[in-house]
């Protein structure tokens, strides 16, 4: 019984890295989608550079073949790029209140 | 059982009378009128108000005008400005003739002499604001030469023999009574008060209450006035640079993508921030920390 259990642990901590690696499809989805969302950023001219800092090292990730550093830059691209076009979106009406009058 | 209703009917009311006052508070503010005299009188009167004992045209020096330290310093460099070499490549260029010809002077009112203070303009035929830049660009393609980068090297030069011509003129700058030139003018002041980039702040957050405050090792200057001193040789950068070249490295001090430096956005900031300044005497070209 002993033996199963300790089998079975082996077996589950072997495979943990392999059900987290991330693929290359994985990391190019990833940056796709923060690219599209950032072009929308910067149709909207709300980018921010922290943005496109991360898309950059996102491809530079890719490209380097580190897929698990692609995605998170991405993931973190996608976040920032959807917090700028909530920026845009709510100032359109909020900048009248810092009006001085 | 009645009671309770009663309690409920009434609390819903509440949250009705209040959503209808949420909606209907920035649709109010929306439809304000569009008043650039009365937008500049409020703003220079609460700069002016927070720094009483500072003569008025004294606010196109920026943070010198606000801080008695810096001025000190400021006046010590001034026995060298640092614009002067941008100066003397400026008046040669200026001189030289285009392969046609003609002058820079040809371009303008007054062969170019004391109008400095009249720009950025509203041109009608464009129904675009022009900057100072724009005007110098425009000058060079229609004689046949390529357009200068807008934001630096002989293009700062070229402004700042502009500049040195009007010191003393007060900003003067027109906003017609045309429906676009009205809106190009609320864009810009949209732009200003806006907060951008991850830092979320805007170009009031930091020229506005905060003028003549430190932010890290700087002294910010109040947005009366500020456009008065440009173009400007500025420390930090080790050159001199254009307005615009000053609001894009602001764009990217709050982490904000900047924009191209001819965006109607950043045309359309300055128009409304050199409104903002009207009767401040220019005193560009200037140097900055």
């Amino acid at each position: 019984m002993i033996r199963t259990i300790a089998l079975a642990a082996g077996v589950a901590i072997l495979s943990l890295p392999a059900l987290a690696a991330t693929t290359q499809a994985d990391a190019q989805a990833a940056l796709a989608a923060a690219q599209a969302v950032e072009n929308d950023a910067l149709a909207a001219k709300a980018a921010w550079t922290t943005t496109e800092a991360n898309l950059t090292k996102s491809a530079k990730a890719l490209a380097a073949g580190k897929w698990d550093e692609a995605k998170a830059a991405a993931d973190e691209a996608l976040a920032l790029a959807k917090l700028s076009i909530e920026q845009a979106n709510a100032q359109k009406t909020i900048w009248r209140n810092a009006v001085v009058r | 059982m009645n009671t309770a209703r009663l309690r409920d009917s009434c609390a819903l009311a509440r949250n009705a009378v209040c959503a209808l006052l949420l909606v209907a508070a920035p649709a109010r503010a929306a439809d304000e009128k569009i008043d650039p005299e009365m937008d500049r009188k409020a703003l220079q009167a609460f700069v002016f108000a927070k720094f009483p004992k500072t003569p008025k045209d004294d606010f196109g020096n920026g943070p010198y005008a606000v801080n008695a330290e810096m001025r000190k310093q400021w006046l010590e460099i001034m026995q060298f400005p640092p614009y002067e070499l941008a100066l003397d490549e400026g008046r040669a260029e200026w001189e030289k003739p285009f392969a046609n010809g003609k002058h820079y002077a040809d371009c303008f009112d007054n062969k170019g002499v004391g109008v400095r203070q009249t720009y950025p303009r509203f041109i009608a035929e464009t129904g675009q604001v022009e900057t100072l830049e724009g005007a110098i660009n425009r000058c060079r393609v229609e004689n046949g030469e390529s357009p200068l980068d807008p934001m630096i090297g002989m293009m700062a030069s070229l402004a700042a023999v502009m500049a040195e011509s009007s010191r003393g003129k007060p900003f003067a700058i027109v906003i017609p009574p045309d429906p676009r030139a009205l809106a190009a003018y609320e864009r810009g002041k949209e732009f200003y008060y806006s907060r951008k980039g991850q830092l979320g702040v805007s170009c009031a957050s930091c020229h506005n209450s905060p003028a003549g405050e430190r932010l890290r090792g700087d002294i910010l200057a109040s947005t009366v006035g500020i456009t008065a001193g440009m173009p400007i040789y500025r420390s930090d950068w080790g050159s001199m640079g254009t307005t615009v070249r000053r609001i894009a490295s602001c764009s990217s001090q709050t982490r904000a993508a900047p924009l191209k430096p001819d965006d109607e956005d950043y045309r359309n900031v300055e128009y409304f921030m050199s409104y903002m300044s009207n009767g401040i005497a220019i005193t560009g070209p200037g140097a900055r920390p």
